[in-house]
């Protein structure tokens, strides 16, 4: 009974040294830091998928153990991904509006720069002035704080208004398909002071590390993707252990039942919405310095539902499955769009996997869900049962 | 003035020649000014010409106009000249016969009015075109006046009406009429009651006069200017800002212009010398106090212009006044303009408001249709079908199909409407038997199970269909607006959707609640497990309901295709919508899907027009509406209510 | 002494239909009371207006010493004051062991935070235990309470019941569905339940209401028709005539 928490769910060790070895064999294998067996923007896929893994367990935590089916937290991804887009595009627009204003005769002043800065970013969309939610964008500090404030303040707050009437099921999933649609078309509004649809770009060039070469800086994301993904894990594995677990997991399976027994089912709910949506704000936050640009199409409600066929692939109710999922649908889906698929000839039609890959994934998608509702984890809680 | 009444007088008796002069003839009597015509000399010819009454002197206006009147220079003869390959085929003024051929281009002049004599030309010819035989010339010449407005057209134009057999061309005579008097008008009387007649115009053109009339500038003077004033402005005020002011008198009083910010930067690196500019050192420049006293300091020194401060505008502000003043410098004329105008304002904006309404309306009818079947299959069955806007998707391409075997648009859209109902009513009973009958009583998994099959179809589409948009095209009937005045207008297209919306309505409500089936389906919706005990077969119910609500998305297709690009992405384009309209309206409920149908419609449309210029914007309120709304009613505005609504 | 729960001109209506029809309704703690009354007599919606689930046209429904009024209160806040309500159908959460479903239920702070921070404690694994021998589900209290019969989820949902320490519970039709040998042991822990606080049971078994020996209200159209012992009740010929004649 005093055991601690690791020792009692031994499988968020297991997690952790294959996340550890994976991590390792990647560094062994990537240029900048091993035989180079590994090119450096795949090392870049690679740390994103570790993030597009980290949304997946929070995703799975809101659906898979509460089951809110949320069609938004990819639009919690996206925020964060702006959050920290604005402090790298800022930074690195202000490095290079100084040293082109340095060559005037005498020095600028503050307000040339900071108007040299807004064309620069905002000529873009017309516009030469800073919009408001500019404001804190100097500051790493002050982003950063944003990029786990805006997307919480956001789920609480859409939280609070859709739990507390009650929407729950198929409605609260139109319902957080509308608001993510809903940011997503204000996000392509040129006058929302986010470039409308040009969206953040540059973000892979870190200020302050200008001299870095990219298959270094790669490695440092992947890194932090990775340590992130593990801090989450058992961030998760933590919250939904013991008593928390228990009730959370009764909400999923009958919320007047649990009602009943005098929990306030709105508060857990409204707890699980609002930590998992900060946390798909740090994986976005992650995720978009690797990806190099973010714009409001990686928003659209579409991101969101294929987050949740990651996670049901994996097999939803399972950390770990929400992580299989991602990587192998990911990486299958990079692979086959890449045309690293080899076309099949089938005599009378070529079948060119750039153009039936979406075919595929769509009906594979399909008998997943009606033959194995468990997804790919499923499989392994099979083995494991046979093997014990 | 006293010119061209005459000649419109003369004009008015045609057919009754004063001279029995031929053309030749009477331009020989006046043969040094036709070929060598001046602005001051040309007017007594044309007047003349205008007198003669020949029926050839247009198109002889129009030749000398485009230079293409040339004089023998033996005898002075005037002749028209085509290019031949021997030189030069002469042809008669009057007959239009060809007299001579093969003249040498030397013997020939070319007469090459200049530009004030072809406009004076031009006006002339105007004038005798607008009482031309051929309706097209006259309306042509009618334009010509609409595009460009002058005094001296009254005349002719007045004189014209009388004369004009046809009733369209008339009303408009008349109306342009009323505008040049309104603004050229001889007395002031005469022009407030022009101004007065026309406050039922709801016309571009009609507010353009009032405007046109109503033009202002900014003065500056130290005294109350003798004009016709519309408005004395304090600078700094929201209509006239203190740079704004400082301009006009910069422009008209020839004050000094202040400086920006970057012309002071220039001066500065301009006199920079040995390290220093104004006696700042240059590292210290970054910083704009350092900055002023640098360029004071050239100021001083006579280097460079003094700076406008502040206190200079406010002694300049103090000492002058601003006023608008009307162009126009009769203070009746734009009165009776400044009511016209409030006047036509006021009801532009009624028609426009019952503009937007019809829009409204033809939205809602839209988004019924794309939400109906939706609302069908939800309320049965209770479960989302994400690949409802790819049936409307299906039901748009078979449209562009039979138009490619049958292109008679009207019979490929008779053909086209049942195909799609049958297409999507069998894809949707495919997916119903395949699919959704496996995932009852688990609504999310057939939301992700439906969402794949979107995905597919898609997919599938783009690789039959490319990604380019197909053409949908709608019979020419269909074509067109009706147009109920300057404002308010309806496309045929919108009205036909209307139509159609109407007659599901109708059928939607015939099939609920006439026949067996439609007992059935609502007995399934209120209570499935009693429906089942009283021997429904639920089974065939949920598939027949499926099937028809698939099919209506297929005959939505076809008519949203007919405005809208046929894309493999269209689907998706509606299908939040169709969601926001089922959850608005009330699940189970065609008068529910009505409901919310027409709320989004309106209320989209309301935004669009506090905020014209953004349909973006519009669909983020909307939706950001649509969420608090479901605070307040959480199942929709037609709502099951008691035991039948279940939890 | 006053009443534990006190309802008085209660009424509410769906669509026109008055499921409870001025209703006035008391009970002290402890005391054991069976409400019966035939179909659609208004026995679940008296129960969901006292939890908190349907909120009543008019009237008032008082509660304990001070007589709060649970009128506006959420479901949560209502079973936090002490009414325990057990379901028609065994509702247990199937997926959960048996001792994870019990230890849901003890008296325990009910805040998020409060429950991520719980820590199990010795007599909170006590309290388990006792209520696990008081239900017969000793053994089975790592199992799966998906796996186990009809009868033992309905007295696992009984066991969760009491491990709320509710001053009320409301508990419908626990017999239905149960061996006769079942029965025996459900009256018997009701009874002893009842010994300490008050326990309103909804049941349509007249055998079973007999044997728990206690007052009887007859409920008909939305309000009380006879209130009294079921030897009492049984002969109103007004009862009779809509319930028993039947």
């Amino acid at each position: 009974m005093r055991k601690s928490f690791i020792a009692q769910n031994p499988s968020v060790l297991w997690f952790l040294a294959c996340l550890g070895l994976f991590t390792v064999v990647v560094t062994l294998m990537a240029e900048a830091t091993g035989a180079g067996l590994i090119s450096t923007s795949f090392v870049k896929t690679l740390g994103k998928v570790l993030c597009l893994c980290l949304v997946a367990i929070a995703m799975d935590v809101v659906w898979g153990y509460c089951g809110i089916l949320s069609l938004g937290h990819f639009a919690f991804f996206g925020i964060g991904g702006y959050a920290v887009g604005m402090w790298l595009m800022y930074a690195r627009t202000e490095a290079i509006v100084v040293s082109n204003l340095a060559e005037r005769t005498i020095p600028a002043t503050p307000t040339e720069v900071n108007d040299a800065i807004a064309t620069q970013i905002f000529g873009v969309v017309g516009s030469s002035e800073f919009p408001l939610i500019w404001a804190f964008s100097h500051s790493l500090v002050l982003q950063l704080l944003l990029v786990v404030l805006v997307p919480g303040l956001l789920a609480l707050i859409f939280g609070w208004l859709a739990f507390r009437s009650r929407v729950t099921g198929v409605y609260l999933s139109i319902l957080t398909q509308a608001m993510t649609l809903a940011l997503a078309l204000y996000l392509f509004q040129n006058d929302s002071g986010l470039r409308g649809n040009n969206g953040l770009s540059g973000l892979q060039n870190i200020p302050g590390f200008e001299a870095v070469p990219q298959s270094v800086v790669s490695m440092g994301f992947f890194w932090a993707s990775a340590i992130a993904l593990g801090l989450g894990y058992v961030l998760f594995a933590r919250v939904l252990s013991g008593k928390m677990g228990s009730v959370i997991r009764a909400i999923r399976d009958d919320e007047t039942r649990v009602r009943f027994l005098g929990y306030h089912v709105e508060s857990y709910k409204l707890f699980i919405f609002t930590l998992t949506a900060v946390v798909a704000g740090i994986a976005g936050a992650l995720y978009y310095p690797q990806a190099g640009i973010i714009n409001p199409a990686e928003i659209a409600p579409i991101a969101s539902i294929y987050l949740a066929v990651w996670v049901a692939i994996g097999g939803r109710g399972r950390l770990y499955g929400a992580v299989i999922g991602t990587a192998f649908v990911s990486l299958l889906s990079s692979w086959f769009t890449g045309g690293g698929a080899p076309a099949v000839n089938l005599g009378f039609y070529t079948i060119q996997w750039t153009e039936w890959w979406l075919v595929l994934l769509g009906t594979s998608f399909v008998a997943v869900t009606l033959f194995f509702p468990a997804g790919i984890g499923g499989l392994f809680d099979k083995f494991a049962r046979k093997s014990s | 003035m006293i010119r061209t009444l005459t000649l419109a007088l003369a004009l008015l008796c045609l057919p009754v020649a004063l001279y029995a002069q031929d053309l030749q003839s009477l331009l020989q009597t006046h043969q040094k000014i036709v070929e060598k015509p001046s602005r001051k000399t040309v007017g007594p010819v044309i007047e003349a010409l205008g007198a003669s009454g020949l029926p050839e002197v247009p198109v002889f206006l129009e030749r000398w106009q485009d230079k293409a009147l040339y004089v023998r220079k033996d005898d002075g003869v005037f002749f028209y000249a085509a290019k031949s390959a021997e030189g030069r085929d002469l042809i008669d003024i009057s007959t239009g016969e060809i007299v001579a051929t093969g003249v040498d281009a030397g013997t020939l002049k070319q007469i090459k009015p200049n530009g004030g004599v072809r406009k004076v030309i031009g006006e002339a010819l105007v004038q005798f075109l607008l009482s031309d035989p051929d309706i097209e010339r006259r309306r042509n010449a009618v334009d010509a006046i609409a595009r460009n407005l002058s005094p001296n057209q009254i005349a002719p134009l007045v004189a014209s009406i009388e004369g004009e057999p046809d009733a369209a061309l008339l009303q408009r005579k008349r109306r342009l009429a009323g505008y040049l008097t309104a603004r050229f008008g001889d007395t002031t009387e005469a022009r407030v009651d022009a101004i007065e007649f026309l406050s039922d115009d709801l016309s571009v053109d009609g507010r353009a006069v009032m405007s046109q009339i109503l033009e202002t500038r900014f003065v500056a003077a130290d005294a109350v200017p003798d004009a016709n004033v519309s408005e004395v402005l304090e600078p700094g005020s929201e209509a006239l800002s203190r740079d704004a002011a400082y301009a006009i008198l910069v422009e008209e009083h020839g004050f000094p212009p202040r400086l920006t910010d970057n012309d002071v930067r220039l001066a500065l690196e301009a006199h920079v010398d040995g390290g220093k500019a104004g006696g700042v050192p240059v590292a210290q420049l970054g910083d704009m106090q350092n900055r002023a006293v640098a360029y004071d300091t050239l100021a001083a020194q006579g280097l460079v212009q003094k700076r406008v401060s502040e206190g200079d505008l406010d002694r300049a502000f103090a000492e002058w006044g601003f006023y608008q003043v009307y162009l126009e410098n009769d203070a009746a004329v734009t009165a009776a303009a400044l009511e016209t105008q409030k006047a036509i304002q006021t009801k532009v904006a009624m028609n426009q408001a019952v503009d937007l309404g019809m829009d409204a309306i033809s939205l809602a009818s839209i988004y019924f249709l794309a939400a109906v079947g939706l609302a069908i299959t939800f309320g049965v069955m209770g479960v989302i079908n994400m690949a409802h806007g790819e049936f409307i998707m299906m039901g748009a391409y078979t449209g562009y199909v039979v138009q490619q075997f049958i292109t008679n648009y009207t019979l490929s859209l008779v053909v086209a409407l049942p195909l799609a109902f049958a297409v999507t009513f069998a894809a949707g009973v495919a997916m119903e038997r395949l699919v959704i009958r496996w995932l009852y009583n688990r609504p999310l998994e057939t939301l992700l199970a439906t969402f794949g099959i979107s995905v597919a179809l898609q997919q599938l589409a783009k690789n039959i269909f490319g990604t380019q948009a197909r053409p949908l095209t709608s019979p020419g009937w269909l074509d067109g607006a009706w147009v109920i005045n300057d404002v308010v207008q309806i496309s045929y297209i919108r009205i036909a959707i209307f139509v159609l919306a109407l007659m599901f309505l109708g059928l939607l409500l015939f099939i609920l609640k006439k026949t067996r089936l439609g007992l059935e389906v609502r007995a399934v919706t209120q209570n499935p497990r009693m429906a089942a005990s009283m021997g429904i077969n639920p089974d065939k119910i949920k598939m027949m309901t499926f099937g028809l609500g698939s099919g209506i998305a297929g005959i939505a297709g076809v008519a949203i295709g007919l405005f809208a690009k046929v894309t493999s992405e269209m689907g998706s384009d509606y299908i939040v919508q169709s969601f926001m309209t089922v959850v608005v309206g009330g699940v189970g409920n065609v008068w529910g899907t009505l409901a919310g149908a027409a709320m989004i419609g309106f209320f989209q449309k309301g935004v669009e027009w506090l905020n014209p210029t953004n349909t973006l914007a519009a669909q983020t309120y909307m939706i950001l509406f649509i969420i608090l709304f479901i605070q307040f009613r959480p199942k929709g505005i037609i709502a099951l209510k008691g035991r039948a609504a279940g939890d | 002494m006053s009443a534990l729960l006190e309802l008085s001109g209660v009424s509410v209506s769906f669509d026109g239909f008055k499921a409870i029809n001025n209703l006035a309704f008391q009970i002290n703690e402890p005391e054991m009371r069976a409400i019966i009354g035939p179909n659609g007599a208004g026995k679940t919606t008296f129960m969901d207006i006292v939890t908190g689930k349907t909120k009543p046209d008019e009237g008032r429904v008082l509660w304990g010493e001070k007589s709060i009024n649970l009128i506006g209160k959420s479901e949560s806040q209502i079973a936090r004051e002490g009414v325990g309500r057990k379901f028609q159908k065994p509702t247990v959460f199937e997926d959960q062991t048996v001792r994870e479903n019990l230890a849901m239920a003890l008296k325990n702070p009910r805040g998020p935070f409060e429950v991520l921070f719980y820590r199990k404690s010795a007599e909170g694994a006590a309290r388990i235990e006792a209520i696990a021998e008081q239900i017969n589900l000793t053994d089975q209290l790592t199992r799966k309470s998906g796996e186990l019969s009809h009868g033992q989820k309905q007295w696992l949902e009984i066991g969760m019941l009491l491990a709320q320490e509710p001053r009320l519970l409301l508990v419908d039709e626990p017999a239905a569905g149960m061996t006769p040998a079942e029965r025996e042991k459900t009256t018997e822990i009701l009874v002893e339940a009842a010994k300490t606080r008050a326990v309103v049971v909804v049941e349509h078994d007249m055998e079973f209401v007999r044997r728990l020996n206690c007052k009887v209200t007859v409920l008909h159209e939305g309000s009380v028709l006879a209130e009294g012992s079921l030897d009492h009740v049984t002969q109103n010929p007004e009862v009779i005539d809509v319930y028993l004649g039947r």
